[in-house]
Formats: C-alpha cells, sequence, structure tokens
C-alpha cells in the first residue's frame, strides 16, 4: 500500500472527503455568483461539478477496494459511480466548451472579460 | 414494436449530424432531409403512440442487460403524449416558422428533440439528468444563435443557471444511489419505501432533484434566466423554447415525484408537500407581478409561463388523481398557447417592428389573423372556456376542493383575475387602441423572419396553435381519460 493510498483511506475513512466536497461546492458556487469575470464564472461552474463528482467518487470507496477488473481479487471499489461520473465529465466538458466559445464572442465584440463592463456597454 | 423506443431518440441524435455535416455545401438538401427527420420523428411518436393504445405502456432495455443495470426506456399513456408533443411543435416550427436555417443550427434544433424525447421516455434517473443536458447544451447555443452581445450575454447567463439546476439533479440522483444502489425508477419506488421515506438521505434527494428541475421549469426564485433568455432568441427559437424548454422537464417533475418517490413520500414528509405549494403559490405571484409590469410582450410572456409553472407545482403538491390530471393538462395547455404566441410576436416584430404592448396598438386592425389568434391564445391562458387552459385550472380547483385546500382555490382563482390583467392589456392595445401614426410595415433586423410566404407560413402556425388551445379543451375529458390509468396507478 503507498502512502497515497493510505492518505485517501483516512481521508475517506474519517469521512475527511464529504468536508471537501461540501466545501468545493460553497466555493464552486460563491465564485459563480460573486466573480464579475466572466471567465472565473465558468472556473467556478467546473469547481462545483467537480465537487459533485468527487462526492460520486467517494461514495463508490471502500476500504482496500481494488479496481473491479476481472483478472483481479476482491474487494472492489464500485465501478457503477466510477462510470456514471466519465460520462458526467464529458456533459461537463460539453458545457465548458459552450461557455467557453460564448465568453470570445463577447471578448472579441467588448475587449473585456468584465461582466459589469459589457453590460454597461450595451446599447 | 418496442423496438421503436430507441428509435424515438436514435432518429434525431444520428439525424443531427445530417445538417452538421451537409449544411455548408448542400444546404438545400441538408434542409429537406432535417424535415424528413422531423417528420419520420412525427410518425415514430404516433406509431409508439397508438402502440401504447393497443396494448399498454411497454418498456425496453436497451442492449438486452439486466434491468436493475440496464438503460431502461418506458412509455405509457403520459410519456407519449410529451413524445408527440415534442415531435410535432418541432416539426412544424422548422417547417412553418423557421427560415433562418444553416447546417449547425438545425443539428441544434434535432439535438434539442433528441434530448426532450429522451427526458419523456427514460426509465432511469441517471440518463434523465444526460437527456436534460443534451437538451440544455442545444437550448443555450440555440439562443447564441443570434448574433451580438446580448444574445451572447443572455445565452451565457441561461448556460450557468441551466448547468447549476442539472449539477443539483445529478447530486440528488447521488444520493438516491448512495440511499439504494440502484438508478432505475421502478427498482427506486421499491427501495426508497424500503429505506424508509423520512431518511435524511431520501428527504434531501427529492429537495436536490426538485431544485434541479424547478431551474428548469423557472420557479420563483429561479426563473430569471427565462425572460432574458426568450427575448432575446429569434422567433423560432423563443417559440420552440416556451412550447417545449420547461414543458418536458415539468412532465419529469410529474413523473420522478410520482413514480420514484410516490405520493406516499409526500405523506410521509409533509413539510416537502407544504415547500411545493409554497413555492407554487410563490410563483405564481411572482410570475403574475412581473407579467403586469413588462413592457415587452416576449418578457410579458415568459413570466405568464412562471405563473403557469406555479400552477403545475401546485398540482404536484396537491397529489390526488384530479390536481395531477390538472398539471399535465396545464402543461400541455400552456405549451401549446406559448408555441404560438411566440411565433405572433415574431410576425408583428418582422411585419410592424412592434415588441412592446405599446407598439401593438391597432394591429388588431392590420393583422386580423394573427391578432385573432393571439387572443385566443390568451383566453387559453387566462383560463376561460372552451380553451384547454380553462380545462387545467378546472381539474385544479376542483382537486384543491375536494381536498378543501381554500388557499389554493383562493390562489388560483386570483391567479385567474391576474392573469385577465395581463392578458387584457395586451388584447385592448391589439383591438382598442389607436394606432400612433403611421403603421407602415417596417423592416428592422430583429425579426429572424423573411417576407412573403414565410412570413404567411408563420400566421398558419399561430392559427393552428390558436385553435389547438380550443381543440385540445373540447377535447380535455379525453385528455383526461387518456392520462387517467397511468395517473390513477400512480395515487
Amino acid at each position: 500500500m503507498t502512502t497515497f493510498d493510505a492518505l485517501f483511506g483516512t481521508m475517506v475513512g474519517s469521512r475527511g472527503a464529504y468536508v471537501v466536497y461540501a466545501l468545493l461546492v460553497g466555493i464552486g458556487l460563491f465564485v459563480l455568483v460573486d466573480d464579475d469575470n466572466l471567465v472565473k464564472k465558468i472556473v467556478g461552474l467546473n469547481v462545483f461539478q467537480t465537487a459533485v463528482f468527487l462526492f460520486f467518487i467517494t461514495a463508490a470507496y471502500r476500504a482496500d477496494g481494488r479496481a473491479p477488473l476481472l483478472s483481479a481479487t476482491g474487494p472492489f471499489v464500485n465501478p457503477l459511480p466510477h462510470v456514471l461520473i466519465l460520462t458526467a465529465i464529458v456533459v461537463g466538458v460539453s458545457i465548458t466548451a459552450v461557455a467557453l466559445a460564448l465568453v470570445v464572442r463577447l471578448y472579441d465584440e467588448h475587449g473585456t472579460f468584465s461582466e459589469t463592463a459589457i453590460r454597461e456597454a450595451r446599447p | 414494436m418496442s423496438h421503436l423506443l430507441p428509435l424515438l431518440i436514435a432518429v434525431p441524435i444520428i439525424g443531427a449530424l445530417v445538417p452538421a455535416v451537409l449544411g455548408a455545401r448542400r444546404p438545400v438538401i441538408s434542409r429537406r432531409l432535417t424535415v424528413g427527420i422531423l417528420v419520420g420523428q412525427v410518425g415514430l411518436a404516433v406509431a409508439v403512440l397508438v402502440a401504447v393504445a393497443a396494448t399498454g405502456p411497454r418498456t425496453y432495455v436497451v442492449g438486452g442487460l439486466p434491468a436493475a443495470v440496464g438503460i431502461g426506456l418506458r412509455a405509457d399513456a403520459v410519456s407519449t403524449v410529451f413524445v408527440l408533443l415534442v415531435a410535432v411543435t418541432a416539426a412544424a416550427l422548422y417547417v412553418t416558422v423557421r427560415t433562418d436555417t444553416t447546417g449547425p443550427t438545425d443539428s441544434l434544433w434535432l439535438l434539442f428533440v433528441a434530448g426532450l424525447t429522451g427526458i419523456a421516455v427514460t426509465a432511469d434517473v441517471f440518463n434523465l439528468y444526460v437527456f436534460l443536458e443534451i437538451s440544455g447544451l442545444a437550448a443555450y447555443a440555440l439562443v447564441a444563435g443570434r448574433h451580438g452581445t446580448r444574445a451572447a450575454l443572455a445565452a451565457f447567463h441561461y448556460l450557468l443557471v441551466g448547468t447549476i439546476g442539472a449539477t443539483l439533479y445529478l447530486l440528488g440522483v447521488g444520493y438516491l444511489y448512495v440511499a439504494t444502489g440502484t438508478l432505475g425508477m421502478a427498482g427506486l419506488r421499491a427501495d426508497l419505501a424500503a429505506v424508509g421515506y423520512d431518511s435524511p438521505l431520501v428527504v434531501t434527494a427529492f429537495v436536490l432533484v426538485t431544485v434541479g428541475l424547478g431551474v428548469k421549469l423557472a420557479l420563483f426564485p429561479l426563473q430569471a434566466w427565462k425572460p432574458d433568455a426568450y427575448a432575446v432568441a429569434t422567433p423560432d427559437v423563443s417559440a420552440l423554447l416556451a412550447t417545449l424548454g420547461s414543458t418536458v422537464p415539468g412532465y419529469a417533475l410529474v413523473r420522478l415525484v410520482f413514480d420514484v418517490f410516490t405520493a406516499s413520500f409526500l405523506d410521509a414528509v409533509p413539510l416537502v408537500r407544504t415547500g411545493l405549494v409554497v413555492v407554487g403559490v410563490a410563483s405564481v405571484a411572482a410570475g403574475g407581478y412581473f407579467a403586469l409590469r413588462q413592457s415587452d410582450v416576449r418578457r410579458l410572456l415568459a413570466y405568464s409561463s412562471v405563473l403557469q409553472m406555479g400552477l403545475v407545482v401546485i398540482g404536484i403538491a396537491i397529489a390526488t388523481p384530479a390536481a395531477v390530471t390538472a398539471a399535465l393538462v396545464l402543461l400541455v395547455g400552456n405549451a401549446v398557447a406559448k408555441g404560438g404566441l411566440y411565433a405572433a410576436t415574431g410576425v408583428f416584430a418582422r411585419r410592424f417592428g412592434a415588441t412592446t404592448v405599446d407598439g401593438y396598438a391597432g394591429l388588431g386592425r392590420d393583422a386580423p389573423l394573427t391578432a385573432g389568434a393571439v387572443s385566443v391564445a390568451f383566453i387559453s391562458l387566462v383560463g376561460l372556456p372552451p380553451t384547454v387552459g380553462f380545462a387545467g385550472k378546472w381539474y385544479l380547483v376542483v382537486a384543491a376542493v375536494d381536498s378543501r385546500a381554500w388557499v389554493v382555490v383562493a390562489v388560483v382563482l386570483l391567479s385567474t383575475l391576474v392573469s385577465l390583467a395581463y392578458a387584457g392589456r395586451v388584447v385592448e392595445r391589439l383591438y382598442l387602441a389607436a394606432a400612433p401614426g403611421g403603421t407602415e410595415p417596417v423592416a428592422t433586423d430583429g425579426g429572424g423572419l423573411a417576407d412573403g410566404p414565410a412570413r404567411e407560413r408563420t400566421v398558419v402556425f399561430v392559427v393552428v396553435a390558436a385553435l389547438a388551445t380550443v381543440l385540445v379543451g373540447l377535447g380535455s375529458t379525453e385528455l383526461a381519460a387518456w392520462f387517467a390509468p397511468v395517473v390513477e396507478g400512480w395515487l
């Protein structure tokens, strides 16, 4: 067992990962709502989404669990949440791509990422 | 026959490749093929509806996997109506209102259809998330389709809020999975009862799922994205979104509350039911208040949708067969009326440059057919007989009286008065106000509608939508009877 495994095991064992999930949800939503910079809003959205991914992955963890391969012997971590989150990551990447494309268009027109400045410049 | 179910999603999602590939090089062929795909989708929807009418609900597990881990699809009397509504609206709007077509935006149009159809037929709560995001992404990009900063900024906000909603829904799905270890709706229904409805995990999951879908329904206080997005989009896009964008998530909310959590959950956790009533009443109040204060007709209509969705949530909270039927009928009725009204705003904007309530002064004389259809659609939103809006409100009031929910009765009746006030403002302008000087046709860049035949086709859509509110209203007893086996099975 590597140091990382031990560390991760302790973190999950003491349910620390759920605390991290809750913190990341708060941080992500705060940045999304509070920041005037459109790119940082997208970063906040990504942090928020990643927090939800962390919740799923943590729920799938079990102490001393291995990757669920046919050749390996148990105990295994639960593979289903991992598969769900792979899908959710793809969705998240698509959302980020569309959001960034919109920000590029706003930047081309206004030369700024500031939402306030863009709103004030609006005809 | 059950192989039709995966085709309902596969046809538009694979078909979305056609305009993306052909759109730039062969625009005419691309457009014809897109029409073919959309009409084919209507055919599939009708075939599934007929099959369900003949032999009852059917399920399909993609890939033949066991239902517990497989990707289930299910068609019953309720979901087929929404599948058909999606297919018919998308095809009709594409043929009549839509003129400014490009390959990429036609792809988005088809992806939007695929996502919403998926929401309607899926039997798996995680796949519902994926379809929610497919339809959402297509909607954000469609709103941004018009050039200019306002559209891009409105689409950006729509994207942020919509993604927060979908991600909260996903989190709710996570809580459900942690509580039960399954994601199929049928499995969840049984397992949630076993876990216990008052388990904090289950209650939290319900709140997260409801808030997530509440964003898509634009329930108060999560409604701000809607008027912004609908007011900047081109008429075809805002008509499509106003017809389907909140309607199908509304169906999903009904499905999840009664097919997954069940009415026993609402009975076991009275606070949740109270919360739903409060959100519904607040949406009715806020939607009505803001609708009265708008000068832009498209924003007025968006707030009217907030009010209507509030009524739907009230119907869900009362949770009797009549109330759930009311919620479903109101969803259909609002969809049909809003589709016609948003298409009509496009006609008025293009022909007269009129986008505000005051700008509509005297247009009843210049565009009698469109103005007449607009009036009928507004009558349905207000809820006067013989329209579908009346049928929905009637079922809701009957259900509220039966459950002795007098506050709800008062709210529904007041909502009718408020609706009469904002609808009356527009209709009064159309017919009774003198035109402010010249009513020469004004060309604006705001319409997105071509002149001539295309505009006449749009008028046809508006008139058909208005007639549909009356026809569905006259046939509302049949519609309720069609929903009845499923609704009574839930309760």
